[in-house]
């Protein structure tokens, strides 16, 4: 009798939840929509597409062969746009918003940064004007800035003109610097050294120097050597379990409106445990969030082509989160009251749940300090376990500890659950 | 068929339900009647196991019921006062639903569905969702839920409450019926004329006590000469439970 009731309440949900058609579509396409676009902001170029750059103004006041080589190869850096407007527009520019960071080169840079470079000089300003608001991109330009700024420095001292003048200066003032009489001695066979190496290229009698000496190679790190990043696969990981959650919610709600309506009564007068009851909206609640998990998945793999790495592990990861949000669902009854306040509390929960898992943004983007705690979210074990499972390509065994967090944590969701759970029916 | 005996409940310092005992035997119809807040809710829930009592005890044919999962509660069933069912299922999976809880499936739950359908009117209206029904025909639809499995006892909690007088005759026609059948009937409501119309007995309740447990005629008899041999009921009523107002 228990299975075949158990089955009925099961059967009951299910008709419940597939009887409003146009509440079905939505619920399963707003992740889609929304999970896309994340997708989108996240997943980079496509394979041979162009990175998208970061605008750089620069503003070259010096003209020197320093700062023309400075201009010269930063426009050939992949990660920024470099253009060359004056002064006043480029400063607009950045205050508007419509770029990260204007590069201002002042008049006497050229001369003043060899001069410092080959001695012991007043280092030189180099101006950045930036936005405020754009702080990562900023920071990528002032790290790309400084080794190109430094590769044509150094080039320019030992190979340019702007080198040798200022070598020719620093031989004729190195005697009155004040070094040690060794150390200076062994300058002045550095820079004699470079002057007969900057003569001789001149003549053509030397070999070009001074190039940059390596380059460098990126190498995606991924458990499976032919798996690729796919931001879809993150994105889609995160939306599906925060409209699992949404689900759970409505669960949850369904609960407490069975309760308002009456209904409770009729199923609590029914020979039935208390277990019975409780589990077929557990099992219930458990299928409504795995087809929400696994439509995302199917749109995802489909059309983004998602790579499924390991399936089984993607399915145990799909069923865990899972049953984590129907016993969250369960949670949520037991401690709500009316159903219209107990889905705006659960939501603002959720959002936070979601929020700090990393579903929305990765969670490396956050404070150290919040960091910490985003472990203890069931999100988060949700979201690196399906990460895991898709394109970092890692086995199963990657997995076992978000799948046994994601299981206990559905234990002590659904044994809270139990012991809060309004059993009483006056 | 169904004995009560000394309940009691409590919430916190209010005494809800305080040593109550009355009987329905098979055939019998008992109205169970008492101002907002006598404790006839209280009792039924106890009854029906929706609400442990924390003294005395339910015996269904002389056994006490005991426990969520009593094979006993499939001889009681429960037509509560908020109309029960799922208005986004058809009338028929409602039904399908109902009866499976109590372990009835296949032909045997088709060919309840179909006779509950009939008794109450609705067995052209199976296949359309409960949402797009009368407030009627869901009352009739509740009854057809509770009796459903068959069960020798029915609980009725104010089931004629905002129908019209077509379907709360035919509820009563229904009601007659079964009684006719045999089966214990426990009926609560605040409209006098219908205790007074159906049934055998009726126990009066307030303040969680049972004020009178007899039939009309003995209660007109216990109020003596100043009610008269024509008493109605409310009067009878109002005599024993006073005209303070209780909300």
């Amino acid at each position: 009798m228990t299975l075949t009731a158990l089955t009925a309440l099961v059967r009951k949900d299910l008709l419940v939840f597939f009887t409003d058609r146009r509440a079905v579509i939505l619920t399963l396409a707003i992740p889609i929509a929304i999970a896309s676009f994340f997708g989108s902001l996240f997943s980079g170029p496509e394979e041979g597409g162009e990175r998208a750059r970061v605008a750089v103004a620069v503003v070259d006041q010096d003209g020197s062969a320093l700062s023309k080589r400075i201009v010269a190869t930063l426009g050939t850096d992949r990660a920024i746009a470099v253009t060359q407007p004056p002064l006043n527009e480029a400063r607009a520019s950045v205050q508007g918003g419509r770029m990260a960071v204007a590069v201002v080169i002042p008049a006497g840079f050229g001369a003043a940064a060899v001069r410092t470079f080959l001695t012991q000089g007043q280092s030189t300003e180099l101006e950045l004007l930036t936005d405020p608001s754009r702080g990562a991109e900023v920071a990528m330009v002032r790290g790309l800035l400084t080794g190109h700024v430094m590769q044509a420095v150094v080039q320019e001292s030992f190979t340019g003109p702007d080198g040798r003048l200022a070598m020719e200066d620093a031989l004729k003032t190195l005697d009155s610097s004040g070094m040690p009489a060794d150390t200076r001695e062994l300058l002045r066979q550095l820079l004699q050294s470079a002057q007969g190496l900057s003569r001789a290229q001149d003549s053509g009698t030397a070999a070009p120097a001074m190039a940059t000496p390596f380059v460098v190679r990126e190498t995606p790190v991924t458990g499976d050597p032919f798996a690729k990043y796919n931001g879809y696969a993150h994105s889609f990981a995160g939306m599906g379990i925060q409209f699992a959650l949404f689900a759970a919610i409505d669960l949850a709600a369904g609960i407490l409106l069975e309760r308002e309506r009456g209904l409770w009564k009729r199923l609590r007068s029914a020979p039935l445990s208390r277990t019975t009851l409780l589990a077929a909206r557990a099992i219930s609640g458990t299928l409504i969030t795995m087809l929400t998990l696994l439509t995302g998945f199917v749109f995802a793999v489909v059309v983004f082509r998602v790579p499924i790495g390991n399936v089984a592990g993607f399915v145990a990861m799909i069923v865990a989160s899972s049953i984590m949000a129907a016993s969250f669902g369960l949670l949520v009854a037991a401690l709500g009251h009316t159903a219209a306040a107990t889905r705006r509390a659960a939501a603002f929960v959720v959002l936070v749940m979601v929020m700090l898992g990393g579903a929305w943004v990765p969670a490396f983007l956050f404070p150290a300090w919040l960091q910490q705690f985003t472990w203890l979210v069931p999100v988060r074990w949700s979201v690196e376990g399906l990460d895991a499972m898709t394109w970092r390509g890692l086995g199963f065994a990657d997995i076992v500890v978000p799948l046994g967090l994601l299981l206990g944590s559905s234990v002590v969701f659904a044994a809270l659950a139990v012991w809060r759970f309004r059993w009483e029916e006056a | 068929m169904l004995a009560v005996r000394d309940l009691r409940k409590t919430y916190g310092t209010l005494v809800a339900v305080d040593g109550v005992s009355f009987a329905v035997e098979p055939g019998q119809l008992v109205g169970l009647l008492g101002p907002n807040g006598a404790g006839k809710s209280t009792t039924v829930s106890m009854i029906a196991g929706l609400v442990t009592p924390e003294a005395g005890a339910v015996t269904v044919g002389g056994e006490p019921l005991s426990g969520d999962t009593d094979p006993r509660k499939r001889l009681i069933g429960l037509v509560p006062q908020d109309l029960a069912l799922y208005d986004e299922l058809t009338a028929a999976a409602n039904l399908r639903l109902f009866g499976a809880l109590y372990g009835i499936s296949g032909r045997a739950l088709e060919d309840a569905i179909s006779s509950s359908l009939l008794l109450v009117g609705l067995a052209e209206r199976a296949g359309d969702r409960v949402r797009t029904f009368s407030g009627g025909m869901k009352r009739r639809l509740n009854l057809a839920a509770g009796l459903l499995h068959d069960p020798q006892i029915l609980l009725l909690d104010e089931p004629t409450v905002g129908v019209d007088p077509q379907s709360r005759n035919a509820i009563f026609e229904n009601l007659e019926f079964l009684k006719s059948r045999g089966k214990a009937l426990l009926y609560t409501t605040h409209y006098m004329e219908e205790a007074e119309r159906m049934a055998d007995r009726i126990v009066v309740m307030d303040h969680g006590r049972v004020l009178a447990d007899d039939t009309l005629a003995g209660l007109r008899q216990r109020a003596g000469r100043d009610a008269g041999p024509g008493a109605s009921l409310e009067s009878l009523f109002l005599a024993m439970t006073g005209r303070t107002l209780r909300d």
